[in-house]
């Protein structure tokens, strides 16, 4: 057996088409489980929207941190951690302990917990 | 927006002036203790806005209660509950209404918590605005409008972006804090000496917003250097141990004491030198002096302090050539040390071509015309001439003030540095 990462890709869109989108949930779900059953699933989550992300950068030992997902297309995605934090102050502890951090970048994004992603998926009006 | 009524319609409305100036004094301690309770800045913002709104409303018709901070707390606090009662999906929703039911069910709900955990509630509030993993325009902005008594509208005109663009920023970075799990607490101590240099930093950021630019709505800068004394105030008040929380109060306020007289008729900069001391506040730099003296009290130096001594320097004396320049020169050393940079380098030549004589000056200089991030800067080549014809080297001086005119932005600069010039080239 083997491990493999899937990365999601989308662009983000207006409240409309995001609606939309929310209501295939169903079907995430439905996905999910099969994949448990067959034994296959390790990790999963959905992030928060972009404009949640800090990045980290550790540079002549002091760390920098950017508010905003990393971008650049010269450096690529070369792994993942999935860490269990008390807040944003940890994660971004050790993330600044990794030493790639020090000649590349560490984006730290947060996953949606079961009750954000149900928030998202309710009708707007319900909330209010 | 602010209290209710709006501003105009202060006079003559008692209830609408009471909510303005509970707005003003008592909102920021309000919302920060109702965060904490909720556990939710967007929710305890509509909240404080609701109860604010509802103010002006109740007190137009019962008259102004006794102590209206309490009041708006309870109304907030009620306006929470009701909005986490309507929202189905905050997961711990249940807990946290029954924790506020608590709260409100007292008897005296001013005095119902411990006046420290009040009190480190407002600093939870400042640093969790000035947090690093927000940008540094989103930390100004959410400082400005959960701190101060700007409305988002205010600091939009201040800040010369629309009131939308405004919006969102502090619409986002409130959505940060909240997706991310941006803390809502003081830094423990091995992280505090760090985040509370960021802290001072937004809030001389906001300062010097208000203080530097000469555009834009010169009425609403001027409420930015006031609410960002009233920061550094606020700081001093929570943080009084910190010797920079005092030395940057002190900063703010010997430059504000200045204010009116840094700029002419015309909006056109006055250096120190030249001011008017009739305009200056006397009151504002007393204080001033006053705050400086506590910082130094605490025996640990820092760049603020540095930096307001210097300026008590130059205001103690009497006109520039009174000035004590070997004092200057010390202290832009001890700057240098602490923080170095070219300008502060530059500053120190040119204090010490006063103290010590042209030479020693331009032998400090010497290093800096080499320096790449010194290159266009107009006052290097300035103090570089003045050295030089100081010296007798008329030819260098009038090739260094040729470049200091090319480089130079600022109408009144070129022609005073023109007149320098061709005085040089007559003499």
């Amino acid at each position: 057996m083997s491990q493999y990462m899937l990365l999601l890709y989308a662009p983000e869109v207006g409240p409309a088409e995001q609606a939309e989108r929310e209501a295939e949930l169903p079907f995430w779900l439905e996905l999910n489980e099969s994949l448990r059953e067959a034994g296959l699933l390790v990790a999963r989550g959905r992030l928060h929207p972009a404009a949640s992300a800090t990045t980290v950068r550790v540079r002549d030992g002091e760390t920098e941190l950017t508010d905003g997902p990393f971008a650049t297309t010269k450096e690529i995605l070369g792994g993942y951690y999935v860490l269990e934090c008390a807040e944003l102050d940890e994660a971004l502890r050790h993330a600044a302990r990794l030493p790639i951090a020090r000649w590349g970048s560490v984006e730290v994004r947060p996953i949606m917990n079961g009750s954000e992603i149900s928030r998202r998926a309710e009708p707007a009006a319900a909330r209010e | 927006m602010t209290a209710g009524g709006g501003r105009r319609s202060e006079a003559g409305d008692p209830a609408a002036a009471a909510a303005a100036r509970a707005f003003r004094d008592e909102r920021a301690a309000v919302l920060a203790t109702l965060i904490r309770h909720v556990g939710d800045f967007q929710l305890a913002e509509d909240a404080v806005q609701d109860a604010f709104a509802s103010a002006v409303v109740a007190w137009r018709r019962d008259g102004v209660p006794a102590n209206p901070g309490a009041w708006i707390t309870v109304a907030a606090r009620r306006r929470a509950i009701d909005r986490l009662r309507r929202d189905r999906s905050v997961a711990d929703r249940a807990e946290r209404v029954a924790e506020l039911v608590r709260l409100d069910a007292r008897e005296h709900p001013s005095v119902s918590e411990d006046e420290s955990t009040i009190t480190d509630d407002r600093l939870r509030l400042i640093f969790t605005c000035c947090h690093p993993a927000l940008a540094l325009p989103a930390r100004v902005a959410l400082t400005l409008r959960a701190l101060g008594g700007l409305s988002t509208g205010e600091i939009a005109r201040a800040f010369l972006v629309s009131e939308p663009t405004m919006g969102k920023r502090i619409v986002r970075a409130k959505r940060k804090i909240a997706d991310a799990h941006i803390p809502y607490r003081v830094p423990a101590d091995e992280e505090l000496p760090d985040r509370l240099r960021g802290v001072l930093r937004v809030v001389y950021l906001i300062f010097n917003e208000g203080y530097a630019a000469s555009d834009g709505d010169r009425l609403v800068r001027a409420e930015l250097c006031s609410e960002a004394i009233r920061l550094g105030r606020l700081l001093c008040e929570l943080m009084p141990d910190d010797a920079e929380v005092w030395g940057l109060l002190a900063l703010m306020l010997l430059h504000d004491g200045r204010r009116a007289a840094r700029v002419d008729r015309e909006g056109r900069y006055v250096p120190l030198g030249e001011q008017d001391r009739s305009l200056w506040d006397e009151d504002r730099i007393r204080e001033g002096l006053r705050t400086l003296e506590s910082a130094v009290r605490l025996r640990r130096p820092g760049e603020y302090q540095l930096q307001a001594a210097i300026t008590a320097v130059h205001i103690q004396a009497d006109d520039g050539d009174a000035t004590d320049w070997a004092q200057i020169a010390d202290l832009y050393g001890a700057l240098a040390k602490l923080s170095p940079s070219p300008v502060v380098e530059l500053n120190r030549a040119a204090a010490v071509g006063f103290a010590a004589g042209p030479q020693a000056g331009l032998e400090l200089l010497e290093p800096l015309l080499g320096d790449p991030a010194l290159e266009r800067y107009q006052p290097l080549y300035a103090v570089h001439a003045e050295l030089l014809r100081r010296a007798g080297d008329s030819a260098g001086a009038a090739t260094a003030y040729e470049r200091a005119i090319a480089l130079s932005r600022n109408a009144v600069e070129r022609v005073e540095l023109e007149r320098r010039l061709e005085a040089l080239k007559s003499g």
